[in-house]
């Protein structure tokens, strides 16, 4: 072989010569193959054995118990205990109402919890009012369609503001009230893992869910294909919606919110679109009107407010789940060393001032940031 | 030869030993003043060219802009490390998240657009992500963050951030849309520009271990498990159910983008990543996998994210974000500088795969011509289109039309609406039409 290849310099042996080292390369590959495998699974079973082998560490029972909190639509999970309609009733008005209204019917800060079901939904298990266009806005009442997820989501979320704080038989005695308030339990009712299922078959909604369409796995069917004419497709083309003139700037003057170099400018929504073609004006650059160095700039104390969630809670002019800051301006702003007072407050947070709601301490906040909004608050400058 | 002795290797002076005095004065002792200087010099220089004309101002001599020589010309720039972290030029302030006024009324529950608008190429600036918080967002101690497996597995486990970064790791480039993305539009126009239409979408590289590798380190048990449940660490504590065939394809449990860790915003340390799938999905500052077989039924599957049919039937788990695209430049709210010559740019993607083709039209979808497809085009993720338009100064419409690799043709508004209705909310694929107008304003408008 070594000795044709050497002296004859044929190409049909040069072929051949390749052929058969392949052929022992093949050969080599499936031994190393099958000793690969052996040690792949050498080593897997090693690591079946000793779990150290890969990073990380065995869940404890007490850990798994404390973090797996979901409750399945079987009701999977479910904790077992009670509560009342007039437990949940005192729980809600300390701790829901201020977002969700005293009948859970308030638009103010989430979509409403309650309304537009009715007895007959009860039997159908549909809710009529979902078709047609007969309401302002689906309530939760009117969508929930597992009892179960009513109950993980309190649990799990609920106050908004300090989730997870509820007891068990709270959860339950909440999940009830919201049950009442939706007509689906009487006033003396007690909700609990016993009867829960009972309560679920009596859901207005509880049939309007369909898991049939293509956009579950990929490999789904679309239900809705586009078209793929090229040419004169739909002869006539009519615009059948555009915004109207008064919402010209209802998301503020776009002009600042496009580059200022390039192709395109943005429209200046403060004034009327223009009738014919202009060139358009100089932007109205957002960087004008802030400081030309962060370095030396004082920080913005409603920026502030924002980035450590002051506003989640307050509202400058409003009430939301705390008073409005305006409303606490009002109250300290004559009082003694009024910025030391609410940095303080700020910082150890507090209840009983404004109401049931505690504000929690805000200890993680920087001081200066602290200090910073209180100087806002207390000098009441909010523009 | 006499130029050797300047030969590499011969130690230069540094720079420093050749600044003036008063120069070395202002790096030493007050840097800041220096900087702020050099800031206002050229703030000055744009409040000149804010003032005069947009356009490049030429008499018979020159443009001023060449002929008068600016300060950075004529004068120091800033140091090395004058930010130890990079932030863009003041002169893209206009560029920024921003809320749709009205759609929501407490920040912490609500969405923040990207500025698609401004967006070259395909990934999304870190800091102009996208954002949707249902209970605020944090910033999680690394070290204290624990991610848990549990459920139908053999072994469930707690993972460290240490242990995590220690496994075999993947990088992967993926858009990330959320379901409601264009869902004020399904009744009618509602809002201005391509950041509140299209900008609940965000497209970046991510890096971590593939979900596959930690639940095969569990010992899953893969005759019984049909879905995994996962979980959020934050208040609102974030459940989706997935499908076991998603999460053994191309999930990954993430601790990186673009390059550095996840941001806050985005769930640092840890997220999900379901590539295809709408965002609500990809959940943030994950804390548990939960393997089972059967769906959950969290409150994002039950009463939010269900799209709402004309039979009044919610559908549940619509998972997968169809294909899509839009016209990012020329778009809603943009006037054109001229007439002529302009390069028409947006971006198409699809859950189900790799874009196979974009069409433009011009004239609102009468006649349609192929864009060019920038590379890379990958699974999963934003491509660009650019194509050539000349305009003549009279009324446009600009339609994007894509087409995935399997086949699927992104639809019209009125085919969308004859099968799924208006009220759906979700899952907005529809062709995006932006008009042209003499006046040279850009506006969203929905033709029939």
């Amino acid at each position: 072989m070594y000795k044709s290849l050497s002296s004859g310099c044929d190409a049909r042996l040069l072929r051949c010569a390749i052929a058969r080292v392949r052929l022992v390369h093949v050969a080599f590959a499936r031994l190393a193959s099958i000793a690969s495998r052996t040690l792949l699974f050498v080593i897997f079973a090693n690591a079946l054995t000793t779990s150290a082998q890969t990073p990380g560490r065995p869940a404890t029972p007490v850990e798994i118990k404390a973090w797996d909190i979901d409750v399945r639509a079987d009701f999977k999970g479910l904790p077992p205990g009670s509560g009342s309609v007039a437990k949940g009733q005192e729980v809600w008005e300390a701790k829901c109402e201020n977002c969700h209204g005293a009948f859970g019917e308030s638009n103010e800060v989430f979509t409403p919890i309650i309304g537009y079901t009715t007895q007959q939904d009860m039997k159908t298990g549909r809710v009529a009012k979902l078709t047609g266009d007969t309401v302002p806005q689906r309530t939760t009442m009117m969508k929930l369609s597992q009892l179960s997820t009513l109950w993980d989501y309190i649990n799990r979320a609920m106050p908004w503001n300090a989730p997870k704080t509820l007891t068990t038989d709270e959860v339950y005695a909440v999940t009830a009230y919201v049950l009442n308030l939706g007509g689906i339990v009487p006033n003396e009712f007690v909700l609990s893992d016993k009867n829960i299922r009972e309560v679920q078959a009596m859901l207005p909604n509880r049939d309007g869910k369909t898991r049939e369409h293509g956009m579950w796995n990929v490999s789904d069917k679309p239900d809705v294909q586009g078209s793929t004419c090229r040419n004169n497709c739909d002869a006539k083309v009519d615009i059948t919606s555009r915004l109207p003139d008064y919402a010209r700037n209802a998301h503020g003057n776009l002009a600042s919110q496009m580059r200022l170099v390039g192709g395109v400018r943005g429209a200046d929504t403060t004034q009327a679109a223009p009738v014919t073609f202009t060139t358009p004006r100089p932007i109205a650059n957002s960087q004008a009107s802030t400081p030309a160095i962060a370095i030396s700039a004082k920080p913005d104390p409603a920026k502030l407010a924002a980035q450590h969630a002051c506003t989640a809670c307050h509202g400058v002019a409003n009430k939301l789940l705390g008073p409005s800051l305006k409303d606490i301006h009002a109250k300290y702003r004559d009082a003694k060393d009024s910025v030391a007072l609410l940095a303080g407050k700020i910082k150890a947070g507090g209840s009983g001032v404004w109401g049931a709601i505690a504000m929690p301490a805000q200890g993680h906040v920087p001081d200066a940031d602290i200090r910073a909004i209180a100087e806002w608050i207390a000098n009441g400058d909010f523009k | 030869m006499k130029s050797s002795k300047f030969s590499i290797g011969r130690l230069q002076k540094a720079p420093e030993f050749f600044l003036s005095r008063e120069a070395l004065d202002l790096h030493g002792d007050d840097r800041r003043s220096f900087l702020r200087k050099a800031f206002l010099a050229a703030s000055g220089v744009a409040g000149a060219a804010a003032s005069g004309s947009l356009l490049a101002q030429t008499d018979s001599v020159g443009d001023p802009a060449i002929l008068n020589l600016p300060a950075h010309s004529t004068g120091l720039g800033a140091p090395v490390a004058a930010k130890g972290y990079g932030t863009p030029s003041k002169f893209e302030e206009n560029l920024q998240r921003r809320e749709s006024p009205g759609l929501t009324r407490v920040g912490a529950a609500s969405v923040s657009f990207a500025p698609l608008q401004g967006f070259f190429g395909i990934i999304t600036p870190s800091g102009l992500h996208f954002e949707r918080h249902h209970q605020g967002f944090w910033d999680i101690d690394p070290t204290q963050h624990r991610f848990m497996i549990n459920g139908l597995v053999k072994n469930p486990k707690v993972y460290t951030m240490d242990d995590l970064m220690r496994l075999p790791s993947m990088s992967r480039m993926h858009f990330i849309e959320c379901g409601a993305n264009t869902g004020m539009e399904w009744g009618n126009v509602a809002v201005p520009t391509v950041q509140y239409t299209h900008g609940m979408l965000s497209c970046c590289e991510y890096t971590g271990v593939p979900l596959k590798w930690l639940l095969d380190d569990c010992g899953i048990d893969l005759k019984k498990a049909k879905y995994i449940l996962a979980e959020g660490a934050d208040g609102s504590g974030m459940t989706r159910t997935i499908n076991l065939k998603n999460a053994l394809d191309d999930v990954m449990v993430a601790y990186g983008m673009n390059g550095e860790m996840l941001r806050p915003e985005n769930g640092y340390p840890l997220r999900l990543v379901v590539p295809g799938v709408q965002g609500v999905s990809w959940i943030k500052y994950l804390r548990r996998i939960e393997v089972g077989d059967m769906p959950y039924d969290s409150k994002d599957e039950n009463l939010h994210y269900t799209d709402l049919m004309p039979d009044g039937k919610h559908r549940q788990y619509t998972s997968i974000q169809e294909v899509k695209s839009v016209i990012t430049t020329p778009s809603g709210g943009q006037v054109l500088l001229d007439k002529g010559f302009y390069n028409v740019t947006g971006i198409a993607w699809s859950g189900r795969g790799k874009i196979r083709r974009v069409e433009v039209s011009a004239d609102g979808g009468k006649n349609w011509k192929d864009a060019r497809l920038e590379t890379p085009v990958l699974d999963k993720c934003l491509t660009r289109f650019n194509m050539d338009w000349t305009w003549n100064g009279s009324d446009a419409i600009l339609q994007s039309r894509a087409t995935d690799s399997t086949g699927h043709v992104q639809p019209t508004m009125t085919q969308l609406r004859a099968k799924r209705g208006t009220r759906s909310i979700y899952h907005n694929n529809a062709i995006q039409s932006w008009l042209v107008g003499a006046n040279g304003e850009v506006s969203n408008v929905q033709v029939a």
